[in-house]
């Protein structure tokens, strides 16, 4: 190694005598020398990174707006089902000899007796009469006609009562009251929304398996234009983790800014579409939009989603690099060990 | 330092392109790798850097064979090698001064323990007020130069030189001949690959001359 140390001993005699100007109080000419502070080893810049940023900004924004549509439809689809399995409905025919006001209170009383029940309410005349207008129209006689009245059982969700007892019991106790329980309804609408959620998750996936791989051929047609830079880092002498780290830091960057847009942008329309139906409360415009997408609130778990999907994003291309970056050098050692895998090298 | 033994390559099921090469490349030497294009020259420096194995033979580096040596512990043996490429492989991105301390860099040393030696070297090769220039902007001699001073930065013990006069004037080449010999008078081997007759004429030194695969050295 003798003659190694000898080799730069013009640099190494220089660098002693700008020392020693240094130390006589001379004004070393290396002074006037400025390097700029040192670039990265990649580009920070170039048409493949800005083109990639833009592709995982879009995927980003895609993937967040798909997951809060689900996110909404499925709180929606929730809603629905909750809002009617909250009641059920004592329904009592007229017959000859029955004392219509006595049957509904005992039908009411006999219903709160189980557990699970909180109130019954009575449907009143008036109440009913409201119920008939569009059919039988205005001034209504309800001693008139022969029309079945109504409870309204308000039930635990969380705990229902023995809905079978308590239709035995009412069959018994008053033979013309008949229980819905709203069962066909609720399993009809349970049945649609959660299919409504399987086509909403059915597209998350489809969105985030574009997304990734997007992100995955964007990030090596990207990483392709860089090849020259991974043979001459391997060339000097670096190692495979070496090259593999500059590459992840490098489209770390690319990716956290661009998953950053795009998820900034999805919550942001979350955001002021919330803010909107707030303030246009009532109207007919946020009517027709609640009755058609619900409440546009994500929630902090959709916006958490949004969050944990630029991350993904941003995972995704890191480890994408670093991939790749592993198998350019991979070939380069498989020509080393095969050549007659030499890339058409002449050899001249 | 380097030992050929009936070294073989052929690309594919293809004839062979270099053909039972068996020499040295002693410590300090000074040799010409010549003959006419498509002879294998590029091939037999790609050998001497381990960018290829051969087909059949052995080589020794360092004292110790190529084949015995596991993958990871090339990146070691290749820091003891200085390579100019022909076509100089310059990092367009990076400034002259940035490229020349790349080997460096890539080693994981600190900027400030090296900017002097980087800075004196390119004044040792004539690049001193070139530093922090691009090399799009850099002449034909000037990249070089640059891709020397790369090859030389981290005091490599052999250098491997693919046709560095191919692209300069006579002048030039002169020049860069003096700084191969000025190099190899401080103690590294030195191979330049060329079939520049008029440069080799001018010093007296070990030519190695490969004709259709095979291998003739005049000491």
């Amino acid at each position: 190694m003798n003659e190694v140390s000898r080799a730069n001993q013009p640099a190494a005699s220089q660098t002693g005598q700008g020392e020693a100007d240094r130390r006589s109080g001379n004004q070393p000419r290396r002074a006037e020398m400025r390097v700029r502070p040192t670039a990265p080893i990649l580009p920070p810049s170039n048409i493949q990174g800005n083109a990639l940023m833009v592709v995982i900004a879009i995927m980003a924004f895609l993937a967040c707006l798909t997951l809060g549509a689900v996110s909404m439809v499925r709180t929606t689809a929730a809603g629905w089902q909750s809002q009617i399995s909250r009641e059920i409905t004592i329904q009592i025919k007229p017959d000859d000899g029955l004392d219509m006001d006595a049957a509904l209170v005992k039908a009411r009383d006999l219903a709160l007796t189980f557990v699970g029940t909180r109130s019954g309410t009575i449907m009143d005349d008036a109440a009913t009469a409201r119920l008939l207008e569009p059919w039988l129209g205005a001034d209504l006689q309800l001693d008139e006609l022969p029309v079945p009245r109504l409870v309204i059982v308000t039930i635990d969700e969380s705990n229902p009562p023995d809905f079978a007892a308590m239709r035995d019991l009412l069959k018994t106790e008053v033979p013309q009251a008949f229980l819905d329980d709203h069962r066909t309804w609720v399993d009809r609408l349970v049945s649609m929304a959660r299919t409504t959620v399987w086509i909403g998750t059915g597209v998350l996936i489809l969105v985030f398996t574009a997304m990734i791989l997007t992100v995955i051929f964007a990030t090596r047609g990207a990483l392709s234009g860089n090849r020259h830079i991974v043979e001459v880092l391997h060339f000097v002498g670096a190692e495979r983790g070496f090259v593999a780290r500059e590459f992840q830091k490098h489209f770390l960057r690319i990716s956290l800014k661009g998953s950053a847009i795009g998820g900034a942008l999805a919550a942001f329309l979350f955001a002021t579409a919330n803010v909107w139906q707030s303030s246009s409360r009532a109207t007919p415009e946020s009517e027709q939009a609640m009755a058609l997408f619900g409440s546009f609130s994500i929630g902090w778990s959709g916006y958490l989603g949004i969050f944990a999907t630029m991350i993904v994003i941003a995972l995704l291309t890191t480890v994408t690099a670093r991939f790749t970056v592993m198998r350019t050098i991979d070939e380069i050692d498989l020509v080393r060990s095969d050549p007659s895998r030499s890339d058409g090298l002449p050899p001249s | 330092m380097i030992h050929f033994e009936n070294v073989g390559l052929r690309y594919g099921m293809g004839p062979e392109i270099l053909r039972d090469m068996t020499f040295d490349i002693p410590k300090r030497s000074f040799q010409f790798l010549t003959g006419p294009s498509g002879a294998g020259k590029t091939t037999l420096l790609r050998l001497l850097f381990m960018s290829l194995n051969p087909t059949r033979g052995i080589i020794r580096m360092f004292g110790r064979d190529l084949s015995q040596i596991p993958r990871d512990e090339f990146p070691m043996l290749r820091r003891r090698v200085g390579i100019v490429f022909q076509d100089f492989r310059l990092l367009d991105h990076l400034t002259t001064y940035e490229n020349v301390a790349l080997p460096l860099r890539v080693r994981g040393k600190e900027e400030a323990s090296y900017r002097n030696d980087v800075i004196d070297l390119l004044k040792w090769v004539g690049l001193g007020e070139r530093i922090n220039v691009l090399p799009p902007v850099l002449s034909g001699g000037e990249k070089q130069r640059a891709a020397i001073a790369r090859a030389l930065m981290d005091r490599p013990e052999i250098l491997l030189a693919d046709e560095p006069t191919g692209n300069v004037d006579p002048p030039m080449a002169r020049r860069l001949l003096s700084l191969f010999m000025e190099l190899n008078r401080l103690g590294t081997a030195v191979v330049i690959a060329t079939h520049d007759l008029a440069l080799m004429d001018q010093i007296d030194a070990r030519r190695m001359i490969l004709t259709e695969g095979r291998l003739d050295i005049y000491e």
